[in-house]
Order: C-alpha cells, then sequence, then structure tokens
C-alpha cells in the first residue's frame, strides 16, 4: 500500500511538467492561438511521424508553427496555410486525407465493403437456417425431459 | 464449390502478406516530396563566408547543381561530408550548400578543419527557406536542372551507391 502511494506520488509531480510542454505562448493573441490549436491539431509533424503539429516538441514543428501564427496575423485563411504546407510537405502532413482520385478507396472503401458483407453475411445465415430442422418429440423423449425438470 | 469457398480465406491471407511485405521495404520516414518536377523555390541569403555577399537560387539558372542541406549539429551530416568531399573532387556536380540553422563560426569551423566539398554556403539562420524546400531531416538534397526544376531529392546522406546510381546518371542526362 505504501509503495502504491509512492508511485502516485512521483507520477502526479511528473504530470506538471508534461502539462507545460506545448502550451500556447501567453502574450499571444487567445482568438489565434484558439485557432493555432484547432488548426495544428489536424496536422502532422514530419520528424516525429505520430505526433500533430499542436504536440510535438521537434525543432522544425517549432518553426512551423511560428510560420503558421505568423500567416494567420497576417491574415491568411486555414485553407490558406494547408496550402502553404501541402506544397512544400505533400499531403502527408494532414491528418484529415483529402478527397482526391488517389483516396477514394480510403474514403469509400468502408460503405462498399458494409454492404457486400451484410449480403455475405445474409445469404450464410439463410443457408444455416435451412439446415435447422425441427423434429417433434416422441413421446420417450417428452418423459425424459419432464423426469429431467422435475429433478 | 467447397474447395473453392475454402480457399478464400487462405487468399485473403496471401494477399495481406504481400502488402506487408512491401510495407516492410518501404521506410514511412522518407515522404515523398511535391517538389519534384517542380520550380525550385526561389531564395536570397547572405553566404556563410562572405557574410556582405549573397547566394540566390535564380542565378543558378543554366547549370545542373545539386543543393545540399547541411548543419554542424546534425550527426548524419558529419556522416556524409567525407563523402560529399569525395564526390566534389568528381567534379561531375557542383555542390552548392545550405547551412540550415547552424552557428556561423562553428560551421566555418568544420569547413576549416575537415574541407570543404561546396563551391558556395548559403547561409539559413531561420531555417525558412529550407521550410520552403520541404527540408525535415537534415542531410538532404536536391539535384537541380539547368531550367531550375528539381529532377530529385534525396533525404539523408548521400551514399556512394546513391551517388553512382542515381545522381550521376540522371546528373548526366540533365547535362546533356
Amino acid at each position: 500500500m505504501k509503495r502504491i502511494a509512492w508511485l502516485l506520488a512521483i507520477l502526479f509531480s511528473l504530470a506538471p511538467a508534461t502539462a507545460i510542454a506545448g502550451v500556447a505562448q501567453p502574450n499571444e493573441d487567445p482568438q489565434i492561438e484558439a485557432r493555432m490549436k484547432a488548426l495544428t491539431e489536424q496536422l502532422r509533424c514530419l520528424v516525429c511521424q505520430n505526433e500533430t503539429l499542436a504536440d510535438s516538441q521537434a525543432p522544425l514543428a517549432e518553426d512551423l508553427r511560428t510560420q503558421i501564427r505568423e500567416q494567420m496575423k497576417a491574415g491568411r485563411s486555414d485553407q490558406e496555410i494547408i496550402a502553404f504546407l501541402t506544397q512544400r510537405y505533400g499531403n502527408f502532413v494532414r491528418y484529415r486525407p483529402p478527397l482526391i482520385p488517389k483516396t477514394y478507396l480510403l474514403w469509400f472503401g468502408p460503405f462498399v465493403l458494409l454492404p457486400v458483407c451484410i449480403v455475405v453475411l445474409y445469404r450464410y445465415l439463410g443457408r444455416r437456417k435451412k439446415l435447422i430442422q425441427d423434429k417433434p418429440l416422441t413421446a420417450g423423449e417428452r418423459k425424459q425431459a419432464e423426469d429431467l425438470l422435475r429433478g | 464449390m467447397r474447395p473453392l469457398v475454402l480457399a478464400i480465406p487462405l487468399a485473403l491471407f496471401i494477399a495481406l502478406v504481400a502488402f506487408l511485405l512491401i510495407g516492410l521495404q518501404r521506410d514511412p520516414h522518407e515522404v515523398p516530396s511535391p517538389l519534384i518536377n517542380r520550380p525550385a523555390p526561389a531564395f536570397q541569403l547572405p553566404q556563410l563566408q562572405e557574410q556582405a555577399k549573397t547566394f540566390t537560387a535564380q542565378e543558378m539558372r543554366g547549370k545542373v547543381w545539386l543543393l545540399n542541406v547541411w548543419a554542424t549539429w546534425c550527426v548524419a551530416c558529419r556522416d556524409e561530408h567525407p563523402l560529399l568531399i569525395e564526390y566534389a573532387k568528381s567534379g561531375a556536380v557542383p555542390i552548392y550548400g545550405l547551412n540550415y540553422k547552424d552557428d556561423r563560426a562553428a560551421a566555418l569551423q568544420l569547413l576549416k578543419e575537415e574541407g570543404n566539398p561546396y563551391v558556395l554556403n548559403a547561409f539559413d539562420a531561420d531555417g525558412r527557406v529550407a521550410i520552403d524546400y520541404g527540408v525535415y531531416g537534415a542531410p538532404e538534397s536536391y539535384l537541380i536542372d539547368r531550367d531550375g526544376i528539381i529532377r530529385f531529392k534525396w533525404i539523408g546522406p548521400i551514399t556512394p551507391d546513391v551517388w553512382q546510381g542515381k545522381i550521376l546518371p540522371l546528373a548526366s542526362r540533365l547535362n546533356k
């Protein structure tokens, strides 16, 4: 029990350190920071690919955040900023892939697969149903069952 | 009918294994650059050696050249450095450097101590030009043709295989 208490104490002492990482600059315009957060959460950091641009501590991510902030202050729209990034790094920077011919399978595949699976399942279950045959119990079987039920 | 149905899971399994095998051969860290066959982004930067002078990508029109993004803090770039010196000696493709978010003194020191494969170096202090080129892991190298179009990009140190097998043949074709 004491050990668990210790572990918990260590765990909670670590929490503030991780919470500080990646926070918005305090002196910045809160409206821009809110837009920054929403946008950079949809973008991938190319250095550590499973992190968003919002979370990443990589120097490149910091530079990109600085540029995005500048562009927002200059009045550029989110679309323009995403275009700025995809021109340089490709669609891979977007966590939400765009709808282009190359991604049709990705976007529509599940909707094609679902009805196919439903049809297959339906037919399979139909075939199994035919195998089930209801036979009435014989007098002997009925008596046996009643005995069992009575214990 | 029966054996055919039974073969379906096997076929699916083989297809899955095929996809996984292809996946194993690929490096997910190598993101294909959208800049291939596009004009190299224009820039004007101070030179590393002579601060007062500038270097622009535009002045390289008419030449096939290699732009190598490097920094002294980048370990892989240091591995690449002696190779670049070898490649530069061959004189096949002029190598220009983009010194990326580096300390000027440290960069000059390295070139002095370990040799200088670069015709010239541009000094990209805040890394903005590198971002325009889609750099995300130095060293990165771009082969740019006479019309200023990027024809090839290599991420990571240029190994002798890449130099011999990819860059040299492409450069000689572009020089024709």
